[in-house]
């Protein structure tokens, strides 16, 4: 009989190692669920690191009312097949509640009304460590986090006092009042990402796959159409194209690209094409060159 | 795929950001709208170049002041496989950050400018490298077109290069030397034209040549529990599954092993990855060992060989690279992380400073500032289950921290 011998996959088995690390080390951790291929990956990634046990924590999603509905189906399929435990907690509430203020006009995003519902939650559930899906590759500011990165009690982001890494050992002490933002897959591409999906065989919302969509232009970028939380002036003319998204943010944020990639080979095979990056389709990085790292100290994750 | 780690040194103005934008660029591994916005940053700048050290600079206060603070993790890959950058400042607390960059790194960078030729920081930066045990070195010699692209003058860096390394005690580290302009391309990626005097082989070619092996690989078997899974369903009601990630050798079924601190001795039954179970795996998998012995293990708890047992002490002597604007004194106490044990530390003494350019004489010293690298001796309340960190990176470094702020106060190493 011949012998099995286990192939290593660096990036898997950091994640792996983070994650348990996670459960060692803190009371009540999250999971940061948004429905995006990121953090689906994540929850394969928990599965994993703790095979045969269920996944310890519950998983969070903040709600910002603007979603894909195709992301919130499959988000509590997800959730119905594996047994896991899922909060929501809604931006809605806030605005309705006068917490916050509703952005209007053409550009309008709740994307950082997000912050505000996320630190709620963690206050409300006391929770200290929460998993986020987030990537060095995709961002200039997110390039220079730790991987356990520590918030104050306003979840701020202390961008010149972090701690320093070395090996992979993960220190993971607090102050009462601070929280640690984890990041498992820091050192994944978005390219890793998709070979993995790929490769483990990952289900992934539909949206993420070419399909005719009513859509119009703007700014030289694809807005979904027709759905009551893109704005859309009169002037800006709908049209049916065969598209798919590369990021699942906001519907009013995110914009398509036009594709044929109907099944995870093609994404894969367009993803290692692509001459333009992941969040070259994010409106709200584009606000201005410092924008996600403002966000951060703001406690956006 | 593989995966290479490299960590960068250099001083002020030596050009590494342009390097590692010139890397970037000539793999393609900038996308259009981030090279559009290189463009146009570089454009109301009014410089005549493209200023690819804004592909890496990350933080407002760094574009602004023109430098790199923080360590910065960039990606690119070729069709042979994946490269992460740790690109570490040469500014403030540069050891600290170098140290932080270079402790993850397989292999380093080191920038010398061609017209400055060797200078104090670089033996800094060779000296750091050395300390942590980087196998692989490459010195890029830069600004080749300063020069006036001159074999001369390349020549004269090189021999001042051989002076330095001619002073190392880390023999087997492979050392290669490059004539590069990162800011015209010379070297880089492709082959210089200006140079047609150098016969080797670019910076990424060597990159792409060099084999991943770490000094850890041809270690011995270390096995830190990190967690306990007991899932308590039907189909697994007795499981007790030890998770964790494997340092250094291989571990497979049937072997003879001893868990540490109880000393009690068992043989590993099952080796589960997920929800398969493998007969052998090897260094850096996170993977699940259950026992054939009903054995009391916790976390922090370490598994090997019984025939490979590593050394167990509660004194260290270390050599430690300190991180914290606080200094470190004799007589204080200190939280020891070591992998994912955690215990309490007491500093006796702090014996001397390295001096970092390979001096053999060392000064005494009572305390070590933010930056400093010194050697002291520590007194444990638990004992640690370890090697001297030449033998094993990962089971012979440790972390302090501060019992106040939590921090990570410095970096040791054990000797």
């Amino acid at each position: 009989m011949s012998t099995k011998v286990l192939q290593t996959n660096i990036l898997e088995s950091e994640a792996i190692h983070i994650f348990r690390e996670v459960v060692a080390q803190f009371e009540k951790p999250v999971l940061l669920f948004s429905g995006g291929k990121d953090s689906i990956t994540l929850v394969r990634l928990a599965q994993k690191a703790f095979f045969p046990a269920k996944i310890p924590f519950p998983l969070l999603h903040i709600d910002t009312g603007h979603n894909f509905p195709e992301t919130i189906e499959f988000r509590d399929r997800l959730v119905k097949k594996l047994g896991l435990q899922l909060i929501v907690r809604n931006v809605q509430d806030n605005i309705d509640a006068g917490k916050v203020q509703e952005e209007t006009g053409k550009y309008a995003s709740r994307n950082i009304l997000q912050t505000e519902t996320l630190l709620d939650a963690i206050e409300e559930f006391g929770f200290d460590a929460c998993i986020g899906g987030a990537r060095r590759d995709e961002e200039k500011a997110r390039a220079k986090e730790r991987i356990f990165s520590v918030r104050d009690d306003f979840g701020q982001w202390d961008e010149k006092n972090q701690r320093p890494e070395v090996f992979d050992m993960l220190n993971g002490k607090i102050n009462h009042g601070q929280n640690v933002r984890v990041f498992p897959i820091s050192n994944w591409t978005e390219l890793d990402v998709w070979s993995y999906i790929e490769k483990e065989n990952i289900e992934i919302p539909s949206i993420y796959f070419a399909h005719t969509r009513a859509t119009f232009l703007r700014d030289g970028l694809i807005w979904s159409a027709n759905d009551d939380v893109v704005y859309r002036e009169e002037d800006e003319k709908t049209e049916e194209r065969v598209i798919r998204f590369r990021t699942v943010g906001d519907m009013s944020c995110t914009a398509a690209v036009l594709s044929n990639a109907y099944d995870i080979a093609s994404v894969v095979q367009e993803i290692r094409q692509s001459t333009i990056s992941e969040r070259g389709a994010r409106i709200d990085d584009k606000r201005s060159e410092a924008a996600m790292e403002k966000r951060k100290q703001q406690g956006y994750f | 795929m593989e995966v290479l780690k490299i960590a960068t040194a250099g001083s002020v103005d030596d050009g590494k950001s342009t390097l590692i934008g010139r890397i970037l660029y000539d793999t393609q591994s900038l996308t259009d709208d981030k090279l559009e916005a290189i463009e146009k940053k570089s454009k109301q700048r009014g410089f005549d170049y493209l200023d690819f050290s804004l592909a890496t600079d990350g933080l407002v206060a760094e574009r602004e002041q023109g430098i790199t603070i923080d360590v910065a993790h960039i990606y690119f890959s070729t069709q042979h496989r994946s490269y992460i950058i740790a690109d570490t400042p040469g500014h403030v607390e540069y050891t600290r950050n170098m140290v932080t960059g270079a402790s993850t790194s397989q292999v380093a960078i080191i920038l010398i400018d061609a017209r400055k030729g060797v200078i104090e920081q670089t033996s800094r930066h060779f000296y750091i490298n050395n300390l942590l045990r980087i196998k692989d070195i490459i010195i890029a010699v830069n600004k080749m077109d300063l020069v006036d692209y001159s074999e001369e003058k390349y020549n004269a860096v090189q021999q001042e290069i051989q002076e330095l390394i001619s002073k190392s005690t880390y023999k087997e580290q492979n050392i290669t030397c490059i004539p590069v302009s990162a800011l015209q391309g010379d070297n880089v990626v492709k082959s210089s034209q200006n140079m047609t005097w150098y016969k080797g082989k670019t910076l990424v070619e060597h990159l792409e040549e060099i084999q991943v092996q770490d000094v850890y690989e041809e270690a011995q078997t270390r096995f830190p529990v990190q967690t306990v899974i007991r899932p308590k369903t039907e189909d697994y009601h007795d499981f007790r599954g030890y998770a964790g990630k494997l340092y250094g050798g291989e571990i497979s079924v049937g072997d003879q092993v001893t868990v540490l601190p109880s000393g009690t001795q068992s043989t590993v039954k099952e080796i589960y990855f997920y929800d398969e179970k493998f007969d052998k795996a090897g260094i850096g998998s996170s993977i699940t060992l259950t026992l054939e012995d009903d054995v009391n293990v916790s976390r922090g708890d370490m598994i090997v060989k019984t025939n490979e047992p590593p050394k167990i002490a509660k004194e260290l002597q270390a050599t430690v690279c300190w991180m914290d604007k606080k200094p470190l004194t004799a007589a204080t106490k200190y939280g020891l992380q070591h992998g994912v044990h955690n215990v309490l530390a007491k500093i006796v003494e702090v014996d001397t400073i390295e001096e970092t350019n390979f001096s053999v004489e060392k000064t005494a010293a009572s305390q070590l500032q933010l930056n400093e690298i010194g050697n002291i001796q520590l007194k444990l309340n638990k004992p640690l289950f370890y090697d001297s960190y030449q033998d094993n990176k990962y089971n012979g470094g440790f972390i302090l921290i501060d019992l106040q702020t939590n921090t990570t106060a410095g970096v040791g190493f054990i000797k």
